[in-house]
């Protein structure tokens, strides 16, 4: 199927969204049907699949033992990785990340980042020396838009699964031994991603609307309701009123998926 | 009324010219209600229409129009030509062969190599093909000899100015040939070099100034000038 | 987790380098600095020492990238290796793809990509020296760089970061600020049509600190657009005044 969306069909959902409706029926601030699956994957520290409509998404975590960062010696590391891979969507093609998968790494990374959701001071095995190191990788497997939010999701519900090994400090050498401990998790951050559409905005595109979309702003909310990440993405703008009104619409609906997911 | 900036004064991308009545002419753009300026230039009014005479753009082809371009490719059936443009035109070999084109016997090269200049005409061009060209008209085709100067494309109607004024005070002053394309390419044929020089001077300081008054009568000041320099420079006694 | 035993802001109210919140850096803007490209422009805000170049509208290459319709915006952020204090592979790295992606959405909106099709236009945004606020000091650059070019335009693109250090909200925050401060907003704007083409946030605020600073950043890319303004008529007015 082309990727190329007709003028008829633009028509029709900036048409729908101008009376506050979208195609599919949702209100504008309504997410699709969700659904995690956490501990998927055996052979991962952690993981999780997430359905957000059709979109799919999985994430697995890894965990290895690796040298800590010149600047934050007693801290665990945490690193991000997106892989849009082609069987997803005709419009991804093989190769190293492309700015895209770049860019969704970041936003999910930064959501998890500043709102300090793991906590990696508890990831110091010898300061300076030894840490752990957690590797997410986002798999996105289907694309059916925003997955941003499908992706930021997954990766909480990974790390809220991943378990670390133990170890026990032997003359000043860390062994694995058997056994686990949850990763330390304080904080979890969501994820909300609006388009601007006709000078609308409404939450949760899916791929037709964000071909029609001019503009996407994502904003992470943590537990207190505070902004931990945001992105504007696309070639649109917005206006100063639509960000603080989006910011708004975060924090309720962060606040919302939290207590359904029972986090 | 609602007009924010007065004639030849300087704008910006953005600027917020005039509201309501007024109409949107060149280099600028209506939202709303309001024209702004699109480019850096000077405001300029033709009644009620709003035009910004840019200080720097570039050429976008127009049937018509007179171009002065540099063969770039020789390809199988013509020759692609660099008319200092985002668009590159196209000279098509029938277009210049008096006679049926072979391709198996004929050598393109021959005619027009790599690095000729040409003068010719658009005779086709939209927003889903490159320009294509006419050296078929009296005045067209190869140039032999001549300097060329570029200046920004907004400029040449300065270069020409009020009813030929400008222009002809040049060929006037410097004896010299002048063929202005349209596309910001000028050609200058004159006896000498010295005399295509003090010809490609008075077009750089019009492309300099071109958004000051006064100026036809300062090249005019300028050129005699330097003719009387150069004539003194002659006239000195060889130690 | 980040020991802050550094005190970002002194007893007086000022800063590192004695700025009082809300005020910028020193910036000093030049347009039309490379002969070779069709529209450039320096600029140095505090230690930051960048160069933008834009080419185009030009006939794109690969043929097949061009857009029937539109132009095609390209643009490449790059840092020099001597830039930072410890030398930099010349290689893109994953920060410098993502802020050539955001750089470029930022510019976008304010060129009129349907009036030149199957053509591209390019950006190159070099940084000789970093010290906070990259991005936004690049678009600054880019925009005027576009400008010069005679590229039709909206508007200017300006931009500038406002974040939060020590419990205050500061306006246009330098690499130290930026490590150690509690959160980072970048913000680009046109500032006639009062549009938002880039925004970005690191850290943690309250939605009301997130107000006050994204309000702090638009004052701090107003100011920064009379600069910009400027540096364009600057080339121009020189010689008329000479005239008169």
């Amino acid at each position: 199927m082309s990727s190329v969306i007709t003028r008829v069909k633009q028509k029709q959902i900036a048409q729908l969204i101008a009376k506050g409706k979208r195609l599919d029926g949702r209100g504008l601030t309504d997410y699709r049907e969700i659904r995690v699956e956490q501990g998927i994957i055996e052979r991962a520290e952690g993981s999780a699949r997430v359905l957000l409509g059709r979109t799919e998404v999985m994430v697995g975590t890894k965990i290895e033992i690796g040298e800590p960062f010149l600047d934050t010696p007693n801290e665990g590391v945490l690193t991000v990785n997106a892989e849009l891979v082609p069987l997803a969507s005709s419009t991804f093609e093989p190769g190293p990340p492309d700015e895209n998968s770049i860019e969704l790494a970041r936003i999910v990374d930064r959501g998890v980042r500043e709102s300090k959701a793991i906590d990696l001071g508890k990831l110091c095995i010898e300061p300076g020396k030894k840490v752990f190191v957690v590797f997410v990788d986002v798999y996105v497997l289907n694309h059916d838009g925003n997955l941003i939010d499908a992706s930021a999701l997954a990766s909480l519900a990974a790390l809220l699964n991943t378990k670390m090994p133990d170890y026990e400090m032997e003359e000043g050498e860390a062994r694995i031994k058997p056994g686990y401990t949850p990763l330390p998790m304080r904080r979890h951050p969501i994820a909300v991603t609006f388009a601007k559409i006709n000078d609308k905005l409404v939450v949760d595109p899916w791929l037709e609307e964000e071909q029609v979309m001019d503009a996407r702003l994502t904003i992470a909310i943590d537990d207190d309701g505070n902004v931990c990440a945001i992105q504007k993405g696309g070639s649109g703008y917005f206006a100063p009123k639509q960000v603080l009104e989006a910011a708004g619409i975060a924090a309720e609906k962060a606040e919302e998926m939290r207590k359904k997911l029972d986090w | 009324m609602p007009a924010y900036f007065e004639g030849r004064q300087l704008v910006t991308p953005g600027d917020l010219i005039a509201e309501d009545e007024y109409i949107a002419g060149e280099n600028t753009y209506r939202e709303d209600n309001k024209i702004y300026a699109s480019r850096t230039g000077l405001v300029e009014y033709e009644n009620k229409k709003v035009n910004v005479v840019a200080l720097r753009a570039f050429y976008i082809p127009k049937l018509e129009d007179i171009v002065i371009g540099t063969v770039v490719e020789v390809g199988f059936n013509g020759w692609t030509v660099d008319i200092n443009s985002p668009y590159q035109a196209i000279l098509r070999a029938s277009d210049v062969l008096s006679r049926p084109f072979k391709p198996q016997k004929d050598d393109l090269s021959q005619v027009l190599d790599a690095g000729d200049l040409v003068v010719a005409k658009i005779v086709a061009y939209d927003r889903t093909h490159d320009p294509q060209l006419t050296v078929g008209e009296p005045g067209l085709g190869k140039i032999t000899r001549g300097e060329i100067v570029k200046i920004t494309p907004t400029k040449i109607p300065r270069v020409i100015g009020r009813k030929g004024s400008m222009i002809s005070m040049i060929k006037q002053e410097t004896g010299c040939q002048i063929i202005l394309g349209l596309n910001g390419v000028i050609l200058i044929t004159g006896k000498n070099l010295e005399d295509e020089q003090l010809a490609m001077m008075a077009i750089h300081k019009i492309n300099e100034e071109s958004h000051t008054s006064g100026l036809t009568d300062r090249i005019n000041q300028m050129l005699k000038e330097e003719k009387k320099k150069r004539e003194e420079i002659k006239n000195e006694p060889k130690i | 987790m980040s020991q802050k035993s550094e005190k970002l802001i002194d007893k007086k109210g000022l800063r590192l380098d004695g700025r009082k919140p809300d005020e910028l850096r020193q910036i000093k803007i030049e347009v039309g600095v490379l002969s070779n490209a069709d529209g450039s422009a320096y600029i140095e805000q505090g230690k930051n020492k960048i160069l933008a170049a834009a080419f185009g509208p030009r006939e794109l290459h690969p043929k097949h990238m061009a857009l029937p319709d539109r132009t095609v915006l390209r643009c490449r952020y790059h840092m020099a290796p001597f830039s930072v204090q410890e030398r930099k592979s010349p290689a893109p790295s994953r920060r410098e793809i993502e802020l050539s992606k955001v750089i470029r959405e930022s510019i976008e909106p304010s060129i009129f990509l349907e009036y030149y099709p199957r053509t591209g236009i390019d950006i190159f945004i070099e940084v000789l020296q970093a010290d906070g606020g990259t991005r936004c000091a690049s678009i600054t650059a880019a925009s005027l760089a576009l400008a010069d070019a005679g590229i039709p335009m909206r508007d200017l693109v300006v931009a500038c970061a406002a974040g939060k250090v020590d419990d205050t909200i500061v306006l246009d925050l330098m690499d130290t600020e930026d490590k150690i401060g509690t959160a980072d907003v970048p913000v680009a704007l046109m500032p006639n049509l009062n549009a938002i083409t880039l925004l970005q946030m690191d850290g943690i605020l309250t939605l009301e600190e997130f107000e006050n600073a994204v309000n702090l950043a638009m004052e701090g890319c107003r100011k920064i657009y009379t600069l910009q303004k400027e540096a364009l008529k600057t080339k121009y007015v020189d010689v008329k005044e000479v005239e008169e």
